[in-house]
Parts: structure tokens; sequence; C-alpha cells
């Protein structure tokens, strides 16, 4: 029979805090962490120079050289994002994670920027000098997901949920999938995304980079008529999900349920959204959850500000769940945290539900009339009580998502 | 680099690539057990090592490598200008 799947520990390192408090601090401010890159100055040709950095944060001292040595900053912050939820969920320390009933499941993008330009550099220059034994660990995409691993001696399942920008969403369900078949007994899922020039360049390259570089917090405009594209952002999310039974008989703190998950693509086109396949998404994870579309109260939308993409999901939400159904994004204050935003969005959303209100869209001021009626959060934050929301995220290739999430 | 200052370069290399206590790395230092690197913590040394000399280790010296006092000997074995081609 299937297992239920609760949520017990979430832990981040974002660029409004790397805590629910200062985080929900300035969900409900409506701060963003947008801003104007200097230093990407230096390409003349990139028209974007904004990004949401991670804000400062120090690494206690057992993250020591030996630790360290095959870790980009993307597997830093997927490690730390882990300990803190791990540290939340009481399982620092408790054998079930070198049982092996304890896997991973996260993703990024990628590995890191700067391991991959020295293979870069390999093939430019033609001399291996800048590589060390650690430049493919660093590189390899799964990078965050094995350096989890051997920080807390993880002997269960890895699955490398490197999907882009469904990374930490697929990373949720696969994990929630592995504990409710009953592979694993308690998962450890998200994802994160280091900041680089990169993926700037190539939405800059595709005309979906916000150029409002001289009013950084003006962009992302999710659904705004004046909307002029993404701006990317950094960060990690880290989700611990556990056998209900077993939380339950630990006597845990449970956040939430994970009650249901979809993923399907589009096999349409590489880059072009389709509405029809988001749509089915979203009915796949309610045919999981069992639920009918009334049951969910809100709709955590991907929502990155491109042209092309808000208009397509706020017509795959509104045939789903009608035009009154409260929903709003949470890139306009983090940027697109590319691999860590499914993740990132879940937390936060689930949090916004245990305390009945939910943020608005930042920097929606006038909906775009392409896109479908629905009931955008805008302004400031929402009073709302409900027991039930979903988070959608969608990525390149045509990988699409819908996680439900339930108070228990 | 002069042979003479081969013990001294080296030291100083290791402190601080691998984070070591100075008064820990004496010839006999054994890497793995004295001084706690591994196996891809030697790699990275003898990385370093061919960048400073500009030459390549053999994975014959590199394999057969225990204490500091055999990296030295390599490091000196590097140094020595090539024979010519008979």
């Amino acid at each position: 029979m299937p297992r239920r799947v609760v949520i017990t520990g979430f832990g981040g390192v974002t660029a409004l805090g790397h805590d629910w408090e200062s985080i929900s601090g300035a969900l409900r401010e409506g701060r963003s962490g947008v801003v104007r890159m200097a230093e990407w100055d230096k390409l003349d040709d990139l028209g974007s120079k904004l990004a949401a950095p991670v804000a400062p944060y120090q690494l206690p001292p057992h993250y020591d050289r030996k630790i360290l040595r095959s870790m980009a900053p993307v597997a830093v912050m997927s490690t730390r994002a882990s300990e803190l939820a791990l540290e939340q969920a009481g399982l620092i320390g408790d054998p079930i994670l070198k049982s092996g009933r304890t896997g991973i499941a996260y993703g990024a993008c990628a590995g890191g920027a700067e391991a991959t330009m020295a293979f870069g550099r390999m093939g430019e220059h033609r001399s291996l000098r800048g590589l060390t034994s650690n430049t493919y660990v660093q590189m390899m995409s799964h990078t965050g997901a094995v350096n989890i691993g051997l920080f807390f001696g993880i002997t269960g399942r890895v699955i490398p949920s490197t999907s882009a920008c469904t990374s930490g969403s697929q990373g949720i369900g696969f994990a929630y999938e592995a504990i409710k078949h009953g592979q694993q007994d308690v998962m450890i899922a998200g994802g994160a995304e280091e900041l680089s020039m990169g993926p700037t360049a190539v939405f800059d390259t595709l005309f979906a980079a916000s150029r409002r570089n001289d009013a950084p917090t003006t962009a992302p405009r999710p659904f705004d008529k004046h909307r002029d594209g993404l701006v990317i952002g950094e960060g990690a999310a880290s989700v611990v999900l556990e056998d209900l039974e077993r939380a339950k008989a630990r006597g845990a703190k449970i956040y939430a349920e994970v009650v249901g998950f979809g993923t399907n693509s589009d096999g349409a086109h590489i880059t072009q959204p389709q509405a029809e396949t988001m749509a089915r998404v979203m009915e796949l994870a309610l045919q999981d959850a069992g639920l009918p579309a009334s049951a969910v109260g809100y709709v955590n939308a991907h929502g990155t500000a491109t042209d092309r993409g808000d208009i397509a999901e706020s017509v795959a939400t509104q045939q789903v769940f009608g035009s009154k159904i409260p929903f709003s994004s949470l890139k306009g204050h983090f940027g697109h945290t590319l691999g860590a935003c499914g993740s990132l969005e879940a937390w936060l959303s689930i949090r916004m539900m245990l305390e009945d209100w939910f943020a608005p869209t930042l920097n929606l001021d006038e909906l775009d009339p392409a896109c479908a009626e629905l009931d955008y959060i805008t302004g400031g934050v929402r009073k709302l009580e409900t027991d039930c929301i979903i988070s959608n995220n969608f990525a390149f290739g045509g990988i699409n998502t819908s996680l439900i999430f339930k108070r228990v | 680099m002069l042979p003479q200052d081969v013990f001294k370069t080296l030291k100083d290399t290791l402190v601080e690539q691998f984070d070591l206590d100075p008064a820990k790395i004496t010839p006999e230092a054994r890497l793995y057990e004295d001084l706690d690197l591994d196996s891809i913590d030697a790699v990275d040394m003898v990385i370093k090592l061919q960048e400073m000399t500009g030459r390549k280790v053999s994975p014959e010296d590199f394999k057969g490598v225990r204490t500091v006092a055999d990296v030295q000997r390599i490091i000196e074995q590097m140094l020595v200008p090539s024979q010519p081609s008979p």
C-alpha cells in the first residue's frame, strides 16, 4: 500500500535571507533581491546586467578543506541548505541518515561555472593547466546531490533531478515517490543554482532577460503588461521528506503532507512552453492526490516574466482551476533561481499557507491583457486560509511539474 | 628554484595547499598517515609540482611516493636538465 509522505524540515540559502523568519519579513515588506551587477559591465554585448545573488552567509567551521575541495558554490549551497533542513527536522546525527533508508533527490541546471570554464580553457589553450583532481567533480551536473551525500554519509539512492528550472520540484516529486512506494523512509530533496553570467546570457540571447538595468527592483515583472523578461537569481532550498508513520513515531514536527505530484513533457518545442501540457500536468497532480481542482486554495506560479511563458501558464491555470483561483509568483522577489526555484517556492508557499497569508507577485502593477483571468494577488500580502496549495514549475525542453501540499 | 630551496619551497607549498601545520612537515613525514592527505590530494600536489617545474611527473614516480622526502627527491630529479638525445 502506498505510504503517506510528509515534510519535516526546510532549509535554504537565498537572496532574502537564510531562514523563514528573515524571508517572511522580506516578503511582507515587498522587498526584492534583485541588484545591478557592476562586474557584468565588462561584457559589452550582454544587455541584461541584473541578478539576484544570495545574501552573504557564513559557513560553520566544520566545512573544512576536505569537505570543500570537491564543492563549487552550487554544491556548498546545496549542502548548507540541506544541513539547515535536517537540523530543523531534528535528524542531524540520526542513524537513519547512514542506514541506507535515507536518499537524495536533488538538482541544478549545471555544476560549478569556474570548473566548467577550466575545461573550456583546456580546449582553447590545448593545455591541462588549471585542472585539478576536483575540477570535474565540481563541474558535473549531480555535484550538489553527491556532495550532500558525502557530507552526511548518506548510503541510500541518489536521484539527480538535473532538469534546469524543474530541478527542485522534480527533486521533491521523485523523493515523494521514493518514500510513497517504500524504497526509502527519508529523503533530502531540492535544488540549487549558483550565479554566473551564463544563464543570463542564455536568456539575453533569446531576448528574454530584463534590461531594466537602471531600476533593478522593478524587474522582473511576472504577468505585467510591461514585463521585459526574467532576472536570474541564486540560491538553494532543501526539504526533508519522511514517511508519515515514521515522523509521527519519533514525534517530529510535521509541516505539510505531499499529496500529489505530476510531471510530463511537451514534446513540442525546446524553449516555447505549451499551455495544453501545462494544464495536463496540474491534472496529473490532482489525480495523484485524488482531489478535485476545487480543493486547491492557492496556486504558486512559475511566472518568470517571459513573454510567452506567463501567457501559457495563466491560460493553463485558468483551464484547470477557473478564473477565481488566488495566484502569485515569487520570481519578482527572488528572480528566477532556476534549479532552486521549485523547492524554494514549495518551501515558502507551505510556510505562507501555515500562517494564512500569501505574498503578492512583486512588480505586477498592470496585468497583461493577453494573460488569462485569474485572482492575481497584487499589492500587499493576502490574508487567505486554505489547507491545500499547488506549486507549478516549467523548464526548457518542455518539462512540467506540479506539486500539491496539504496541511496535516 | 635552486635545489637547496626545494625542501623549503615544498614545505611552503604543502602548508598553503592543504592547510597543514608547518611543524608536521619533516622529510620523514608520511603523506597519507602523518599529514592526512589522500589520493586526490596527492594528485593536486603533483599538479602543483608540475606547474612549478614545468615538467611532467611519471605515473611510476607518482605511485612510489610515500613521504615528504620522496616528493623532494622527485622534484630534484625533475630539476635536473634532461640529457640531449644522442
